[in-house]
């Protein structure tokens, strides 16, 4: 039942995202629109998770499609796909976002709040695009031991440092760190993904 | 060994889990790792797909505002390999070439601008005037710790942009309403209550680099005041903007 067949990322049938930057590198703004209606969902609902306030969340986004459009030139095809790209500018962002001076006093509450429970991945966002994405990474989180879980799901849906996963799950720092990356493999290998 | 094995920290590296100096450390070993560089990229394309799965819609309007910005941004070149055959023969004879390209691009420009300097000469103070303001604002909104905030009045909108290492704020009006002959919008600094000046702006579309630093300020905000403005707001503020 629990058994999780390794599946292909589903085919995309949009534009050919490679082609769209490389307009992008020379000033098209053309291509930037149809790159944007590609990714901005994408960066809208990470940045959402991430940051939470809705209004904070389309500044950041606002930030990070700008800074994509700015540094296009920097994309290289052979490190990999142009989404990861755009959403770990997307991730870097968001999380700095929470990481600022203002937001430590409500993070001291977020983390208090994780403490007493609650699973991170299990929360519903509204207007979900991709229900078969979500549910396939879902199943995948699911085989994966409960510290490795919690370790890569605080880190990347809520932001936190791995010395603050640490302390919320109450693990040494080293242990969180291979978790992490174990974690991370198994989903690479569960997904199928490929870089 | 154990806590300092840079192999170790991929994971934590891909979900941006790590202190500026781990970071910093680690993505050095990066350039000298291939095969973690090789796991990096593999985790960045997972993570992809958990944030993917999250996508929502973002409202209409963020296109507009993010499209409209694009011509106000300066994009960057793309960065030369490092191992570019610079040392070679040619290296030598680039130099040559480039600089007559140089002469042949002034004279061509030498000769337009000769033409054009008297009638065009207030003009062109001004649009580069404007340009260098609108430069000052994108080099703030390209600053790696730039924020930006939105507020929205009588169908215009101002965007106050601001890097605290920088210390400095810009303001960007789209479609306020214009300020009306013999009146200016004026821009304050909001210290805890008090008012400090930071310049004007006479239209009601337009970019402003704020003068004086951040030091501490709450917000930024705007009002409607008699041309060359005032020492103290005379009214009530148009915007407010706070910063966080």
């Amino acid at each position: 039942m629990s058994r999780v067949v390794p599946l292909a990322a589903p085919r995309r049938p949009g534009p050919d995202l490679r082609e769209l930057l490389s307009r992008v590198v020379r000033g098209d703004q053309e291509a930037f629109a149809a790159l944007y209606d590609a990714v901005s969902g994408p960066v809208f609902g990470l940045v959402r998770r991430v940051v939470r306030d809705p209004a904070q969340s389309e500044e950041v986004t606002q930030e990070v499609l700008l800074e994509v459009w700015r540094t296009a030139a920097r994309y290289r095809a052979e490190r990999g796909e142009v989404l990861p790209w755009v959403l770990t500018i997307a991730h870097r962002r968001a999380v700095d976002r929470v990481r600022s001076a203002q937001a430590a006093a409500d993070r001291d509450r977020r983390v208090a709040a994780a403490t007493h429970g609650g699973t991170p991945y299990d929360e519903v966002a509204e207007q979900v695009e991709g229900r078969l994405e979500r549910e396939q990474v879902r199943r995948c989180l699911k085989t994966l031991t409960e510290l490795q879980r919690e370790s890569l799901t605080l880190a990347y849906y809520r932001g936190y440092s791995y010395p603050e996963v640490a302390q919320v799950l109450g693990a040494p720092l080293g242990t969180v760190k291979t978790r992490m990356r174990d974690g991370l493999i198994r989903m690479r290998d569960c997904l199928g993904v490929s870089a | 060994m154990n806590t300092l094995d840079p192999h170790t920290l991929t994971g934590a590296y891909a979900t941006h889990a790590l202190g500026p100096e781990e970071r910093d450390a680690f993505e050095r070993h990066l350039d000298h790792c291939p095969s973690c560089a090789q796991e990096s990229a593999e985790f960045a394309a997972t993570l992809a797909r958990l944030g993917a799965a999250e996508a929502l819609t973002p409202p209409e309007a963020l296109r507009a505002r993010v499209l409209a910005a694009l011509p106000g941004i300066r994009q960057e070149a793309p960065p030369v390999a490092r191992t570019a055959p610079t040392r070679g023969r040619l290296a030598r004879h680039a130099p040559k070439f480039a600089l007559a390209a140089c002469l042949a691009l002034a004279l061509g420009a030498g000769a337009v601008a000769v033409q054009q300097h008297h009638e065009a000469e207030s003009a062109r103070d001004r649009a580069a005037a404007l340009a260098r303001r609108q430069e000052d604002v994108t080099a703030l909104l390209t600053a790696p710790d730039a924020r930006t905030a939105t507020a929205a009045t009588a169908g215009g909108t101002g965007t106050v942009v601001w890097s605290a290492a920088r210390d400095r704020a810009g303001f960007l009006a789209a479609g306020l309403p214009a300020p009306g002959p013999g009146r200016t919008y004026q821009l304050w600094y909001d210290d805890a209550g008090t008012m400090r000046p930071a310049g004007l702006l006479p239209t009601g579309t337009g970019t402003l680099l704020l003068t004086g630093a951040l030091d501490g300020a709450a917000g930024v905000g705007v009002t409607l005041e008699p041309a060359g403005g005032s020492a103290h707001p005379s009214g009530a503020p148009v915007l407010l903007v706070p910063f966080g």
